[in-house]
């Protein structure tokens, strides 16, 4: 037996008093999955690189700018404003691809029986799991985003400065602020309006044997073929498409003539009083909660695979 | 006071019947060993008393039913599955740190003694350790944690002879008082014969023999019988007979050491030697059903 160099002094243990289950439980999600943190981070490092090469020739452009061509200032900050979006759906994927294995990999490596040795409830785990793609990764996107908005702006402004014309277009055209409200509102609205999704794909990854990604797909799929088939409508796929999509619509002031993909830069297109009240968001979150609540109810009942 | 307490265990996988109506009645302070083959319903018995799986029959652990009352339960009592179970990604220190977050009564100081008698390092993951140290980890998780109750499911599966005696002997000296309860189950008899204060053979879903250690050694013994005494010893009604070297033995069950001293040599038997006795004369140990 060797005396181990990194013995530490054994801590205070005042964790008799202050259990944080709930707490402890999201760490170890983010311990298991590290990808939740290094996926966005690679995307952003990429999303940096194309930046960094579209700041090439930026004194240029600002030096010929013409006095007063809105649009034309408008295309300056355009690399500022779609540096978010990939982060953003790298997200988005990080979440779904995160639930479907939540429940299903702890059962597949028998790690669940460790897990259920402990005193965490299958609430208190399931809700932990839930808020990964409803809470953590929404944060980590919102703060990538804003890590690569401050990076570019100041090497942007750098570059100007070095070639001696003056960043004040760039400045005045970003609207920094109105950015960071705007990407809080998306993020917040689009983690209600998807929350259903998550608890879908967390109630199969709970309850499938095997092929977690087929059963959370082709059941719907199936339906919505039945239905095509059967009496020559498309209600359910159009149910899906509006629960992928809607949450643009329900929530955003859309231009006349631009898509779900428009341009959002301006405070006055959101609309929030308008998604609160669409009975799209809140038929959403009842089913989340069903979703979650037979997630929890599976836990409980399930055996390692 | 009853540890466990159960009437009538059932659970059936489709047509297959793990456990066959089982009555369990556990005292505190005892260590149950619960042998039997594989898939004879061991692991399914210690899952229903955990509340892992849904089953019938009235069960109550330290007064409370696992089934309804699992979140409290789970304070009181400390589980080792086999070896296999600790998440092969996680770091030794994050096992620790999780335990110690999420379990009140988990003393970090023990488990980080326990740790530095062996080899494990701190920043070592799982997947990394040998079976062996995976099975010290979690004791050492385990035995920091104050449980009323110990249920240990094949705790030292594939583990060599020096790891599984070690294994006991620490469980004796540093955890086992006598108010704490421990279940074990395994199909590795020999170590155990001196650890047990209870014995539980299993086979099929149903309870097959039942014995404390006080009474083992009077209850049954081993005889090398005389070959001409063999009728004689055979009338007793032994409950095994086998052939070694050209000589019969026999092991009998509450027959008086006096009489058959003069059929022939006696000793003691070993938990392996009733296991033989008892579940060889049962069809095949390996036709039962799921573990």
């Amino acid at each position: 037996m060797n005396p181990r160099p990194d013995t530490r002094q054994p801590r205070e243990s005042k964790a008799a008093a202050e259990n944080r289950p709930l707490y402890w439980s999201v760490r170890r999600e983010l311990w298991e999955n590290r990808f939740v943190t290094i996926a966005p981070l690679v995307v952003t490092a990429f999303v940096l690189l194309g930046s960094m090469i579209a700041l090439i020739g930026l004194a240029g452009r600002v030096r010929s700018l013409p006095a007063g061509d809105p649009e034309k200032l408008q295309a300056l900050a355009e690399p500022f404003r779609m540096a978010p979006a990939p982060i953003m759906l790298a997200c988005l994927l990080v979440g779904a691809f995160y639930c479907l294995d939540a429940l299903y990999g702890e059962r597949r490596d028998r790690s669940i029986l460790f897990w259920k040795s402990l005193p965490v409830s299958d609430v208190t785990t399931v809700l932990a799991k839930a808020s990964i793609p409803l809470v953590v990764l929404p944060l980590i996107a919102l703060l990538l985003s804003v890590a690569t908005q401050v990076t570019m702006l100041l090497a942007a402004t750098a570059g100007l400065l070095l070639s001696g014309v003056s960043p004040a277009p760039v400045w005045s055209e970003l609207r920094f602020f109105q950015g960071l409200v705007i990407m809080l509102y998306g993020l917040t609205v689009h983690a209600l309006w998807f929350s259903p999704i998550y608890g879908w794909l967390l109630l199969v990854s709970a309850w499938a044997r095997r092929a977690p990604f087929l059963w959370a797909v082709l059941p719907l799929l199936s339906a919505a073929a039945v239905e095509w088939i059967s009496v020559n409508t498309s209600y359910f796929a159009s149910l899906l498409g509006y629960r992928l999509g809607g949450a643009m619509r329900e929530a955003f002031v859309l231009e006349p003539g631009s898509g779900v993909d428009g341009d959002f830069s301006r405070l006055s297109q959101l609309d929030p009083l308008r998604f609160v009240s669409s009975p799209g968001l809140w038929t959403g979150l009842l089913f989340a909660a069903v979703f979650l609540a037979a997630a929890v109810w599976l836990r409980r009942r399930r055996e390692p695979i | 006071m009853a540890c466990i307490e159960a009437r009538g265990l059932y659970k059936s996988y489709g047509s297959t019947v793990a456990l066959d109506g089982i009555d369990l009645h556990v005292d505190e302070g005892r260590i149950l060993g619960l042998i039997g083959p594989n898939g004879a319903g061991k692991t399914t018995a210690l899952h229903a008393i955990l509340g892992l799986v849904p089953f019938r029959g009235e069960l109550e652990v330290l007064g409370r039913d696992p089934r309804t009352e699992r979140d409290q339960l789970v304070r009181d009592v400390a589980f080792i599955a086999d070896v296999a179970v600790l998440p092969r990604w996680i770091r030794v220190w994050q096992a620790i740190d999780y335990v110690a977050g999420v379990h009140p009564r988990f003393d970090r100081a023990k488990a980080e003694a326990f740790l530095s008698k062996t080899t494990i390092k701190r920043s070592s993951k799982v997947r990394e350790l040998s079976k062996g140290m995976v099975t010290q980890l979690h004791l050492a998780l385990v035995m920091a944690m104050d449980a009323k109750l110990l249920v240990l499911d094949e705790p030292t599966l594939g583990l060599d002879i020096l790891y599984r005696k070690q294994f006991y002997d620490s469980l004796l000296e540093d955890y086992f008082d006598r108010s704490r309860t421990i279940v074990v189950t395994t199909h590795q008899v020999e170590e155990l014969q001196d650890v047990l204060t209870d014995l539980m053979f299993i086979h099929r879903g149903r309870i097959v023999l039942e014995c404390g250690m006080e009474d083992f050694e009077s209850r049954y013994v081993l005889v090398k019988v005389h070959p001409d005494r063999l009728a004689e010893a055979r009338a007793l009604a032994p409950i095994h007979e086998r052939q070694a070297l050209g000589r019969s033995i026999l092991l009998f069950d509450g027959v008086e050491r006096r009489r058959l001293a003069e059929l022939g040599d006696l000793r003691t038997p070993s938990i392996a030697d009733l296991f033989v006795a008892v579940l060889g004369k049962a069809p095949g140990p390996e036709d039962g059903v799921a573990p």
